[in-house]
């Protein structure tokens, strides 16, 4: 009796609740000079979810997580055309203010790179120039918070003096996370996180991950299709500039619709 | 099957797979054949072989399990590759219990040649077991050609199989009747017809397994259920209250 209690205790898989769209790209179209980047591109990021982006390189997936907080802005031969709403709202319309975006859309990119200064300064400088803060106080709970989000605090609490170039490459990364987190962004971009960690840096990476899903929209862009399928809920997969095919993560990965989806995570095309 | 994998190792490992899954079923189909013709002729030494030999398909059975744990540990396949190698270890699953079925009719088979031939209840398994072998068969020709409406024709094809089996339970509950000197030996034919209409049952779960693994989910309907024999009563013929 009581072991047919036990095996009716069955774990029950988390299924996902239908997301709202947080994000929302329609037509895109990004030129680099002649050159055509992204076609077309039309995805729905849902809120609250990790969205990974996944296709060999040159594929446009990281151009496209560019597009998302406007980083292409910077390059000036970059044009893009479609739109882009954050919230509903266009992140290219002529008022957006780029910097506040940027604070809405944090991001973290593929090697750590730490401001060349104290591991509170690197966490409080955003909060710092977006006056964020009005107290000393408030900017010191900030950054605790922002390193406890990161699962970073308990391994730095006791020298958050010293230099954040002096942290491992797991520990950096994780302080580029708080740095995004301290801003108070509600989407977090990541251009492959992990790809300069060990194995062990980028477990605790993705175990992260899973927890600032809670509170944050998270768009990864990953070279590892393991990585993907461990740690998001949604697939996007990019190839020659074009989406191919977006869905579950788990439909993309054990039935894929489309063939050129099906030969870049069987491994038959680079 | 396609071989074009970046890696090439990672196809020789699908492939060798593929071969051993195809040596599986060779071999089971042969059991059964040989298990039938053993029984018709009363072939006790052909009997004995077929018992013996049921070791290898467990053999290779297991040889396909240690490679699937191999491909899903160390490639961590996905997509059409993970189909593949899920429906192997279930498909050689189902392999492995045809084999065993094939031993049990070799087994009575060796009890059956020492006792007074029944009617001819023989002939008319015979004619199970050629069905369910070229099923068994096609159904593998199916599988290898990733042709699901060929493994949906199979899977109707059991229904024949199923009427077969209630034909001849009813003919031999005649025999048992009739003569209960004959109720040893009848017994033996009804395990032996059920034994090869569970291969039946046994190879439609590897066509479901074709969808699976064309499509990524098993067919919708529900396959015609032929077997009636649950509800015949005593009293020859007549089918108990199904409800």
């Amino acid at each position: 009796m009581e072991m047919q209690a036990q095996r009716l205790n069955l774990v029950e898989l988390p299924e996902l609740a239908p997301a709202r769209s947080k994000i929302t790209s329609s037509n895109v179209n990004v030129f680099y000079g002649d050159k055509q980047a992204l076609k077309d591109v039309t995805l729905d990021i849902p809120e609250k979810q990790v969205t990974a982006l996944i296709g060999p390189s040159g594929c446009g997936k990281s151009t496209f997580l560019r597009c998302l907080n406007r980083m292409n802005d910077v390059i000036d031969i970059c044009r893009i055309t479609g739109a882009i709403e954050l919230d509903g709202q266009n992140i290219y319309a002529p008022d957006v203010d780029v910097v506040t975006l940027r604070a809405h859309v944090g991001m973290v990119f593929q090697k750590p790179n730490p401001f060349p200064k104290s591991i509170f300064e690197n966490v409080a400088y955003g909060p710092k120039i977006h006056g964020l803060t009005s107290s000393k106080t408030e900017l010191e709970d900030v950054v605790e918070s922002s390193l406890k989000r990161a699962s970073l605090w308990d391994e730095v609490a006791d020298r958050l003096q010293e230099p954040g170039t002096g942290l491992s490459g797991g520990q950096q990364q994780r302080l580029c996370i708080a740095r995004a987190i301290a801003v108070q962004p509600d989407v977090i971009l990541m251009d492959e996180p992990c790809s300069a960690l060990d194995p062990i840096a980028t477990a605790r990476i993705e175990e992260l991950l899973d927890e600032l899903r809670e509170n944050y929209t998270i768009v990864i862009v990953t070279h590892s299709m393991q990585q993907a399928a461990r740690v998001s809920q949604k697939t996007a997969f990019f190839h020659l500039g074009e989406l191919v095919e977006s869905g579950d993560t788990s439909g993309v990965f054990t039935t894929p619709q489309d063939e050129r989806t099906s030969n870049y995570v069987t491994g038959r095309i680079g | 099957m396609e071989s074009n994998h970046i890696v090439t190792s990672f196809d020789q490992e699908l492939g060798q797979a593929e071969t051993l899954f195809l040596e599986m079923g060779g071999l089971v189909e042969s059991q059964i054949a040989e298990a039938a013709e053993a029984l018709v002729r009363r072939d006790v030494e052909q009997a004995e072989k077929v018992r013996t030999r049921d070791s290898e398909v467990d053999a290779l059975e297991t040889r396909i399990d240690e490679l699937a744990v191999r491909l899903l540990a160390l490639r961590q396949p996905v997509a059409d590759d993970l189909r593949m190698i899920v429906s192997t270890l279930k498909v050689s699953a189902n392999l492995e219990r045809i084999g065993d079925y094939a031993k049990n009719v070799a087994k009575r088979t060796t009890v059956l040649a020492n006792s007074n031939p029944v009617g001819s209840s023989s002939d008319t398994i015979r004619r199970m077991s050629k069905l369910v072998r070229e099923m068994l068969t096609n159904v593998l020709d199916a599988y290898v050609a990733r042709d699901v409406s060929a493994a949906d024709e199979i899977r109707r094809r059991d229904e024949e199989v199923d009427q077969i089996h209630n034909a001849l339970f009813r003919e031999i509950l005649t025999y048992m009747m009739e003569d209960p000197k004959a109720i040893t030996p009848c017994m033996h034919l009804l395990f032996i017809a059920k034994n090869i209409e569970r291969i039946g049952d046994h190879v439609t779960g590897i066509a479901e397994q074709v969808h699976y693994l064309v499509n990524g989910k098993m067919p919708d309907d529900d396959r015609p259920k032929g077997d009636v024999t649950s509800f015949i009563s005593h009293e020859l013929g007549a089918e108990s209250d199904r409800a």
